[in-house]
This record gives structure tokens, sequence and C-alpha cells, in this order.
């Protein structure tokens, strides 16, 4: 054990620490410009410089209303499109996981291909798949875009979180005389449930904030994304930052509270109070 | 039966949605995936459970794969096809199908810039996101303590805000009146960056640089988390045991930790360079005319000049070599594990 560093060891060490806070800040700055800037004044159309407090931008968040109508369209993309990737994602990961079969080497690296190519090859080459069929774009071209993307990240986010499930669970379940539907879904599927929750929150994510793909797809709707994208060019409202520090804001008490009801749950069950749901 | 039948019905599917066969035949075609699908159920109704359980996993992939097939695979097939097309006169929209090569010669030909400057950007992204990662990821994995989950936590605040808002924050960081700028004037940096050709006219804004850097922020959680990953599961001890051996702080790093946390290495490079290497939304709000990548030409020949074919060419090319690339690296880091 080297208990006793010398002077050189602990520069090395102070350095990687300091490099890691370089790190972070650098992760942070334009997080806090957007804070900071939701409370900028701006004088002309754009929001860059730094003109003088106010609180107005924030009284009205959805001022905007072109803005405010894209972040709608966004999250009802983002819920169709999350839950059927979720389901068909799923059942994906269940038969690779549960299953020994012929064909599954194939399947998986058919899995990873769409995560390995570009965001513009996959957009332009659905596009043009659509264009060929004379396919409007629209809701639905955004939705089918959307879930072909999330069905991979919610397969591999699924099945890594039940490698090493205990399949003899449901065995025993059936051996006490349940039908295998019964020992799935009495058994299986809650115990697999907290796995399949984070990749729907992860592909619901994905979706909102997805840009290059819905580009080439959506036509003449406006997702958020878009829509930031287009006043980019001509006005870029205090708006947008007022509602992106609201999201912000949003996730973070949602993770902290997720944080907190796990590692409450973790103290209460090491401590039998209670005791875990079958 | 179960595999040949999924097979039959994504061959078929892509089939009919790639416009390989048309009128007739693709009612064929449907016709045999319809007797497929009856096939398939017959089986699992007059066959035991054993059939059953054995027809389950086809059965739970069938939606997905078919979703994947028409929605990925397909499109792939289209695009190749448009790739080959050619409009046969200037009021047509849509080109036809006529093995027309030169689309690839005018990708080459007037984009081999953005190509180069695509994966020149994006390789020197992938080192810069590596270079600021590792130490952090380091540092919440053996450092952390009871912090850990707070500081992985924090890495992944960014993707709580929008990515084109994140980028367009650079603008306001990186204005020539902003903070990056007056503190590079004030130490003097200024000076020096711009002898290494990094800053030009006291401007950081709309150059390389901060194209890279827009790049290499956005896609650095990517690199974080994988190394995070691989350096949690390395076993602290196996350290102490090298140090017990006489390694030096230095060696035991080198020797144990650095090659177990390669693999983390090699899923992060690849999640940073692809999405880097076809990128628009960087080069477009934070360089100028002569940054622009290869996702810029892709996006404005497709959605602007309506040029399809030579769009299609281009994505098809620039998708080829990101393919040979990744095997050559994967043979080169000696991993065959993509995920």
């Amino acid at each position: 054990m080297s208990t006793v560093e010398n002077a050189q060891q602990r520069t090395g060490r102070r350095l990687v620490n300091v490099a890691a806070v370089f790190g972070l800040l650098y992760l942070f700055a334009p997080i806090v410009v957007i804070v900071i800037f939701s409370f900028n004044k701006p004088r002309g159309k754009f929001n860059i410089v730094w003109q003088g407090f106010t609180l107005d931008n924030w009284a009205s968040p959805f001022a905007d209303k072109a803005l405010t109508d894209a972040l709608f369209v966004s999250v009802r993309v983002a819920l169709i499109s999350s839950v059927i990737a979720a389901v068909l994602g799923t059942m994906i990961a269940l038969s690779l996981s549960r299953y020994r079969f012929k064909g599954s080497g194939a399947v998986n690296l058919f899995l990873v291909l769409p995560l390995t190519s570009p965001e513009v090859v996959l957009g332009s080459s659905l596009a043009t798949l659509f264009l060929s069929r004379g396919v409007d774009f629209g809701y639905t071209t955004v939705i089918i875009a959307h879930v072909m993307f999330q069905i991979s990240f919610v397969a591999v986010t699924v099945r890594a979180r039940i490698r090493g499930f205990d399949w003899t669970l449901e065995q025993a379940a059936m051996d006490l005389g349940a039908s295998p539907q019964r020992a799935f879904w009495r058994i299986t599927f809650p115990l697999i449930l907290p796995g399949i929750l984070a990749a729907w929150l992860l592909s619901f994510a994905l979706s909102i904030d997805d840009f290059i793909i819905t580009f080439f797809n959506a036509g003449s709707l406006v997702t958020f994304p878009l829509q930031i994208f287009g006043a980019s060019r001509v006005a870029i409202p205090p708006q947008i930052n007022v509602l992106a520090s609201m999201l912000l804001f949003l996730s973070i008490a949602l993770m902290v509270g997720a944080l907190l009801i796990e590692s409450r749950r973790q103290r209460m069950i090491a401590s039998g109070t209670v005791k875990r749901k079958k | 039966v179960g595999l040949g039948v999924m097979l039959v019905l994504a061959v078929g599917i892509v089939a009919v949605g790639a416009e390989w066969v048309t009128g007739n035949a693709s009612l064929i075609v449907l016709g045999v995936m319809l007797v497929a699908v009856i096939t398939i159920i017959w089986t699992a109704f007059v066959g035991g459970l054993d059939t059953r359980r054995a027809l389950a996993p086809y059965g739970l992939l069938k939606p997905g794969i078919l979703w994947l097939s028409l929605f990925f695979l397909a499109p792939l097939w289209s695009m190749l096809q448009m790739s080959l097309s050619s409009k046969q006169n200037r009021f047509d929209f849509f080109p036809t199908f006529s093995w027309e090569w030169s689309n690839y010669s005018t990708a080459f030909g007037d984009y081999g810039a953005q190509f180069g400057r695509s994966f020149l950007y994006a390789a020197i992204a992938t080192l810069l996101t590596l270079l600021i990662g590792y130490p952090l990821a380091y540092v919440i994995a053996f450092r952390g303590g009871k912090y850990k989950a707070v500081l992985l936590g924090l890495v992944a605040v960014p993707f709580f805000t929008s990515y084109l808002i994140r980028t367009l924050a650079w603008q306001n960081l990186l204005a020539d009146s902003g903070p990056v700028v007056s503190v590079f004037n004030v130490t003097g940096l200024t000076t020096v960056l711009e002898a290494l050709g990094i800053m030009t006219n006291g401007q950081i804004m709309n150059t390389p640089a901060s194209v890279i850097g827009g790049l290499t922020y956005n896609f650095l959680p990517f690199m974080i988390l994988p190394i995070y990953v691989s350096l949690e599961k390395i076993d602290v001890r196996l350290v102490d045991a090298a140090m017990d051996l006489y390694s030096s702080a230095s060696g035991a790093f080198r020797r144990v930790v650095l090659p177990l946390s390669l693999p983390g290495v090699f899923a992060g490079s690849l999640l940073v360079f692809i999405p880097a290497a076809g990128d628009f939304v960087n080069a477009q709000f934070l360089g100028n005319p002569n940054t622009t990548m290869i996702g810029n030409v892709i996006q404005d020949q497709f959605l602007r000049q309506l040029n399809f074919p030579v769009a299609s060419a281009m994505s098809f090319v620039l998708m080829a070599i990101i393919t040979v690339s990744v095997l050559i690296y994967a043979k080169i880091m000696g991993t065959d594990d993509l995920v």
C-alpha cells in the first residue's frame, strides 16, 4: 500500500483534480449563460449582448406563441414516439436476453447499425424513401423517424439493465402453477420496469431534442428545435432562454427527487422497514 | 421456421418499401408474406408448448425488427438508388434512376474540401473530448466518494437543455465583446493564440476553433460516460497490487488502469466521432462559410437545392467512410464489442 506519497505524486494528483474541475466548468459555462440571459432585456432582435436585468421574460414565458406551439408539438411527438419505441425496444431486449436462438448475433449487429450511422444519413435516407413513395411530410413521418432511432436506444438500454436477471424466478412461479403470461406480468415485468422506465425517459428526451433527423422529415411541421433553428436566423426572443431554463430546472428537480427516493428506499430496505415488493 | 419467417417478412417489407418490386410483383411479395404469417400462426397453434416457446423470441423481435427494416434498411436502399439517379429535364422535381455515376464525382470533386474538413474537425474534437473527459471520468470514478451520483448527474445536466440552445449560448460566450475574448485579451493569450492561428483579428467566433470547440462541447458527455463505466468496473486492489510490486503511480496508471479503460475510450470515441462528422449545427451557428462541413452541404443540397441525387451520393459516401473507419479502428483497438 502506498500511504506515503511523495511531492511529485501529490502534484500529479492535484493536476488531475484541476483538470476535472476545468472539465466541469466547461460543461457548465453555456448552461449558466442560458439562465443568465433569460433575465436579459435585449434591445434588438437578438439576445446576444447583455443589456440589463429584467423579470419581464419570466413573467411572460409563453409570450412567443410560435415557440409555445412548437414546444407542444415536440411534447406530443415525444410522448407518442417514446411509448411505441419503449414497447418495441423492450420486446427486442427481452427476446435477446431471455432466449438463445439462431440469428441473435445478426439481430445484435442490426440493432447497433442505426446508432453508428450519422444522423444526416438516417434523416436524408428516410426522407428519400418518403419522397419516392409520395408520402406527405408531417406528424406521421416525424413520429416514424423518431421511433426508428429510439428503438435501438431502448433495446440496448433495457438489455443492459436486465443482464444478469434471474430467469429462474419466472420458472419458480410457473412451478407453483402460474401460467407463463401470469408469471411474466406478476414477476418479471415489475422487476424490469425500472429499466424500461429509464429507457423510456431517455428516448423521450432524445425525441424532444432531436434536430437533424426531424429537419429532414418534418415538412411544414415545426417542432421546438426547428423553431429555434428558424428563429436563430431572424430573431432570438429571450423566451427561448426562459423555456430552456424552466425545462432545465424541472429535469434537475426530477433527477434530485428520483435520487432522494431511491436512497430513502435503499435505507428502508436496509433497516428492514419495508420488504422489497414481490 | 421462426427465423425463416422473420427473414421472409423482413426481406419482403424492404423489397416493397424500397420499390425493388412494383405493380403485380409487389402483390405477390405481399402474398408470400401473408402465407408466412399464416404458417407461423398455424405452427404455433398446432404445436405444443415447446414449439411455442421456441417461436417466442422471434415473435418478440418481429415488430421492432420490421420497423427497422422498413424505416432504416429500405431507406438506405432508396438512398443508394437515388444517388444513381438524375433529373431528366430541368422541370423534373423527382429524378429517375439512370446509373448516373457522375453524382459521385460531383460529391468528391466539388465537396472534397468539406469531406476532409468534417473528418479533420471530428477527429480533433474526439481527441479534445478524450483529453478533457478522461481526467473528469477518472476523478468521478476513483475520488468521487459519496458524491459520485451527484457528479455524474452534473455531467448529464447539459443534456437537460436543448442542443441548439446550448450551441447558441456559445455565441454569447465567444462573441467579440464576450467573456472569453475579454479574458484572452486581459491575460495576453490573444497574441499567443493569434500566433498559433487559432484566433484571427482578435476574433474566436466564426473560426475553425469555434466550430471545433462547439463540437467538443456538445459531445463531451458521450465521452465521459462510457469511460466512467469502464473505470468504475476496475478493482482498486489491482492498483494497490501494482504499487506493492514497486510500480510508480504513473506506471500503475499506464499499465493497469489505462488498458482496462480502453473499451470505454473506444465506445466514447465512436459516440463522439460519428455524430461530430455528420453534424451541421455547430458549423452553422459558430462557423463561417469557410468552415462548412459535409452535413451542411448535404442539408443544403437536399432541402434547399432539392438536388436529391447529389445529396444522396454524399450521404452514402459519408456512411461508407465512417463504417470502414470504425471497422479499422475496432481492429486496431482489438475490440469486437461495440456496445
